[in-house]
């Protein structure tokens, strides 16, 4: 996850004589600082961390089809997490950080459950009979034909040094 | 999310309003199964109103199709399907396996 973008001491003096870079974030408005919400890991937290990321999606300029896309994509990584990485709900966190740039909306969900191994989970066959079609995996199937980049990683949590899974997943502007 | 539920003589009207997730999932998978359990299985679901539903509410959509299409005895068949509700049934592959309709007048002269 970015760092928010630091003051640039003369930021507020004459222009600089070079072409600017990080001081340009400073006056681009499309360069939000990533926001980060924490929710505990309960399905009635559903519709909280929707409306959350509709609005950034909103305010970052995607059109109604891709913020529904980013809302359903978040909606199954969420339910997931409490499923799989915790076991249930439970009142462990869940870190939503959202950051607009570059003409895309980056999400980021991160959880110090269960290490999680997209490898592990099979692809829904899409094409089975009514009595062979299988439920599991559709979660993340979505995720990845929803959004435009999904990563999976582990990383450590800064102040207790557990493993926790992070997913980052990038939608577009069109 | 709100379902209602209304018995004709040969068949069930379900309709579901709100957003369908892992919350308030159970809720219209409890109205179903009602239904179900009663020996009654020709339901149309009206999803009219529905403003989100995510996989929790397709597996809920599968197992009951599973149920009432076993030994021929009915199905569960959708109405007034929203444009990005069955934009995700699509993606789910769903499509073939349910019948769709405008509303529910048509649906319940064809079940």
């Amino acid at each position: 996850m970015k760092d928010p973008v630091s003051r640039h001491p003369k930021a507020h003096s004459k222009p600089p004589k070079t072409p600017p870079t990080r001081l340009d974030s400073i006056f681009d408005a499309s360069a939000g600082t990533p926001e980060a919400v924490y929710y505990p890991a309960q399905f009635e937290n559903l519709d909280r961390v929707r409306e959350f990321v509709g609005i950034a999606a909103q305010k970052c300029g995607l059109d109604d089809s891709a913020i529904y896309a980013v809302q359903l994509a978040v909606d199954e990584a969420f339910s997931n997490i409490i499923e799989h990485a915790y076991g249930g709900e439970c009142l462990n966190e869940i870190e939503c950080t959202c950051q607009c740039a570059n003409a895309s909306l980056t999400i980021t969900l991160r959880d110090c459950g269960n290490p999680f191994d997209p490898a592990a989970v099979p692809e829904p066959d899409l094409a089975a009979d009514l009595e062979d079609r299988d439920i599991g995996g559709l979660g993340l199937y979505f995720i990845r034909q929803l959004m435009d980049k999904v990563e999976f990683a582990f990383m450590p949590d800064p102040e207790t040094g557990r493993r926790c899974n992070v997913l980052r997943m990038q939608k577009r502007k069109r | 999310m709100e379902t209602t539920h209304t018995q004709y003589k040969h068949c069930d009207l379900v309709k579901a309003q709100g957003r369908i997730d892992s919350a308030t999932a159970p809720q219209l998978a409890k109205t179903l199964d009602d239904i179900t359990e009663a020996g009654r299985y020709k339901i149309i679901l009206d999803l009219g109103e529905v403003d989100f539903m995510s996989s929790a509410g397709l597996r809920i959509l599968i197992s009951t199709q599973k149920t009432c299409k076993r030994y021929n005895r009915g199905e569960i068949v959708l109405a007034a399907v929203p444009k990005r509700i069955h934009d995700a049934l699509e993606l789910a592959g769903f499509i073939p396996l349910f019948k769709f309709f405008d509303n529910n007048l048509d649906a319940v002269g064809s079940i």
